[in-house]
């Protein structure tokens, strides 16, 4: 009787932590489609890691120290990774953003700050798109 | 689903749904990654696609109740973060290794 609850228990913990994992999967995928600007794009797929595939690595490592002997840590290994490299990638995609000075809606910094950080490489991108002065205004 | 009646029908029923909205989120970020109107869109939907395809196999571990691909989901993770890695560098300094 009480094995049985307790994997009834388990399998409901295990599956509430599934599905809200894969929700926030879902939802930061969403929110890559919706929002309309790189920079605000950029918000949505790292609550998508953190949360998301986190909450599923945590169901997964209950899962498993449930059913096999010992306790299960193969998922540490990849949540501590993915949440180690989710942050760095989102910094060089805007660093490699605002390098080729993809448009805001809220306007980009100012042109010298920008040139400071450029570095010594080529840009890929002719700049100076009249369109893209950070001085005009939406 | 017959070679595993130990797990039950609640869990089961998760990882159908589990398994669809992941399926949705990689279709979602693979839209993205088609339509981006520019490069970093493009690399910001593969590494969403990546994070989303190491949710997916999670999930098939679960589903299947072995370990056998954590450690397809663990390399699919390093690897897609080199990747990342390597195209916002070579946008940003146009090379990769200098």
């Amino acid at each position: 009787m009480t094995t049985e609850l307790t994997t009834l228990l388990v399998e409901l913990f295990v599956a509430l932590l599934i599905l809200i994992g894969a929700g926030f999967t879902l939802l930061g995928s969403f929110g890559l489609v919706r929002l309309s600007d790189l920079y605000e794009r950029l918000h949505t797929p790292t609550k998508a890691t953190t949360l998301g595939v986190g909450s599923l690595l945590i169901a997964s490592a209950v899962f498993f120290t449930w059913r096999e002997p010992g306790v299960s840590l193969h998922e540490v290994l990849v949540a501590v990774f993915l949440f180690i490299t989710a942050p760095v990638s989102a910094h060089l995609i805007a660093k490699a953003a605002l390098h080729q000075r993809t448009p805001s809606h809220s306007g980009l910094p100012p042109e010298t700050l920008l040139e400071k950080h450029d570095g010594h490489g080529t840009r890929t991108k002719p700049d100076t798109d009249p369109k893209q002065k950070p001085s005009q205004t939406d | 689903m017959n070679e595993l009646p130990e797990t039950g029908l609640i869990l089961n029923l998760a990882l159908a749904v589990g398994f669809l909205l992941v399926t949705a989120a990689v279709l979602l970020s693979l839209w993205r990654l088609i339509i981006g109107p520019d490069q970093p869109d493009r690399i910001l939907a593969l590494d969403t696609l990546y994070v989303n395809t190491v949710a997916l196999l999670v999930l098939l571990d679960i589903k299947l109740a072995s370990s056998l691909y954590f450690e397809a989901a663990l390399l699919i993770a390093l690897f897609g973060f080199v990747g990342t890695v390597a195209l916002a560098k070579f946008l940003t300094r146009g090379d990769i290794i200098e």
